[in-house]
């Protein structure tokens, strides 16, 4: 009940605070676009919905642990330069070009990277524009061009007919072609792939590039509406257009989008295993070799007592199964089935004229 | 569709030959084309040439999937312990080193766990899984409980395994002999044991 009670007060505050920062970033809604306020209110019940879901997901033991030690590791002073350049690299390597979802399949790789980029770029543009952030005027004295303003205070001004204006004005038509394209990549390899069409289920794996495909194709339609049709069903075009994206920002916080917000904890992570890395290791407890830092042995055994499993053993120097390497794990449900059998099938132990024959304690734990 | 009721996994891993055709065979799944998922270990090469396959129990209550911090982990209706998702997974290697039958596979280069899902593209359309359909010895089987029974007179299917003060009931069984009326397996005991290495290689005359 109090996970809850946190995740809603959680949800509301960073709710509260988006709403502050509209109406400060529009100057008092002076920039604020009432015909997109639809927009606004879907983006608002989106961000409590996403800070209550994340919230609650960092209050299961496992994650909380992680969070907590992940933010612990990276801000050590005696870690920190080696982590911010880490840090840059990253976020370059993993999310800008999402290396390791090209190394999964070239198609996929293709696939994501349309579609992240398209919705990073898309998202970039429309929210500071729907919230009033972002607002365009016509240069005083030059009715030729345009100036960019940003939370009211001016920027660049650019000539209307100039490439740049040409880039700008039309960054949403980019985004729904690199979205189109991606949504395209996907589903052939959802529609073809047997390993994927076995584990698929619609609403979290083809519900959302169907919405992507609607916010995209709809978008274009308006911009063909105006540019070439003579604004031809233009207001028909932008209610759709405007109920397909405020679906979508509803869903949000539910589906498979929900792993925008997820996955940044892989920064976090790895910054746990490098330096976990460079630790004291844990030494599997009865072959002896290392397999994991022993702090990330003691957080598992913490979480697991949090979660309510009991791996502890008697034995005073094994202590708990976690101290026991996966290799040794495997062999010792073959040894356990062995030892079932013995005596039953005929033959007996393999070392029975050796005294002793069991491994010693001294091997056991080194 | 859901993997059929009557068709449940064996495993007996003391009938196992080191043939590696199910490893082999595993990596032909189209879940994790290319990957094998099994894992075949020698006992003790120095006392027994004895070998080990071990794919997924299928835990009922999944310890990966419990310390998931990423909740990437997920156990389908039907008992089957899915591999992680991948837009989830953040491959911290949590559900690696707490799986008690030591099963998930971390590949570093995809930031991504991977395990055996029994074949999830087959056994849900009512077909065997690849690694049973190739074991030449039976170390790994797949069908109904009447025919395991048949073929297995001396052996009947256990699902509990203990680890210290942790029970586990899995929906993957193990074979062990009848006459002994066991109910549970208890594997950290084997901690304290060593490998019967004659034993285990009969278990294929039998």
């Amino acid at each position: 009940m109090h996970e809850r009670v946190r995740a809603t007060i959680w949800g509301a505050g960073m709710t509260a605070l988006l709403g502050v920062l509209i109406v400060l970033g529009s100057r008092r809604l002076d920039h604020f676009d009432a015909a997109l306020v639809g927009y606004t209110f879907a983006t608002l019940f989106a961000t409590f919905g996403i800070v209550y879901r994340y919230s609650m997901w960092l209050q299961r033991p496992p994650t909380r642990r992680y969070w907590v030690r992940g933010w612990q590791l990276f801000l050590n002073p005696r870690y920190l330069g080696n982590n911010l350049l880490q840090f840059l690299r990253r976020v370059g390597v993993m999310f800008a070009l999402n290396a390791f979802i090209w190394r999964r399949g070239t198609m996929r790789g293709a696939a994501h990277w349309c579609l992240m980029w398209g919705c990073v770029i898309a998202a970039a543009i429309t929210f500071p524009l729907v919230f009033g952030w972002v607002h365009f005027e016509t240069v005083e004295g030059d009715l030729q061009s345009y100036r960019a303003y940003v939370f009211g205070f001016p920027t660049l001004a650019f000539p209307i007919h100039s490439w740049i204006a040409f880039a700008v004005f039309h960054g949403l038509v980019w985004a729904s072609i690199l979205v189109i394209i991606g949504v395209m990549l996907a589903m052939k390899r959802r529609m073809t792939d047997h390993g994927a069409a076995a584990v698929q289920q619609f609403a979290e794996d083809y519900l959302p590039l169907i919405a992507l495909f609607a916010i995209s194709a709809t978008g274009l339609m308006l911009t063909a509406s105006y540019t070439w049709m003579r604004g031809y069903a233009y207001d028909f075009l932008a209610i759709l257009h405007a109920i397909t994206v405020i679906l979508t920002l509803l869903w949000l916080p539910f589906g498979k989008f929900f792993h925008i917000f997820q996955r940044p904890a892989q920064l976090g992570v790895s910054f746990y295993k490098d330096i976990g890395a460079r630790l004291e290791q844990a030494n599997c407890r009865r072959c002896g070799e290392p397999f994991a830092s022993r702090m990330h042995v003691e957080d598992l055994i913490d979480v697991e007592r949090e979660l309510g499993y009991r791996y502890e053993l008697e034995d005073r120097e094994v202590q708990h199964y976690q101290w026991i390497c996966p290799r040794c794990r495997r062999l010792l449900l073959s040894i356990a089935q062995a030892n079932e059998w013995a005596g039953v099938r005929g033959g007996g132990p393999l070392l029975s004229d050796l005294p002793n024959a069991g491994i010693s304690s001294s091997d056991r734990h080194q | 569709m859901p993997v059929p009721e009557n068709h449940e996994f064996f495993i007996d891993p003391g009938r196992c030959i080191g043939c590696q055709a199910c490893v082999h065979a595993c990596s032909e799944c189209d879940t994790h084309r290319g990957h094998s998922m099994i894992h075949l270990d020698f006992v003790d090469r120095a006392l027994t040439t004895q070998t080990v396959p071990v794919i997924c129990m299928h835990c009922d209550s999944p310890t990966c999937a419990e310390v998931c911090p990423a909740d990437a982990i997920k156990r389908s209706e039907d008992g089957v312990v899915q591999t992680a998702r991948k837009p989830r997974c953040i491959a911290c290697n949590n559900c690696v080193l707490a799986c008690p039958f030591g099963v998930p596979k971390m590949k570093a280069d995809f930031e991504l766990m991977m395990k055996c899902d029994m074949c999830y593209d087959r056994t849900s359309v009512g077909k065997k899984p690849m690694c049973a359909t190739v074991c030449p010895s039976g170390a790994l089987y797949f069908g109904t409980r009447d025919q395991i029974e048949s073929l297995r007179r001396a052996a009947t299917p256990i699902n509990q395994f203990r680890f210290g003060e942790q029970l586990i009931h899995t929906k993957v069984h193990m074979m062990v002999p009848k006459s002994r009326g066991r109910e549970i397996v208890d594997v950290a005991a084997a901690l304290f044991e060593a490998p019967v290495g004659q034993d285990m290689s009969l278990n294929i005359l039998q």
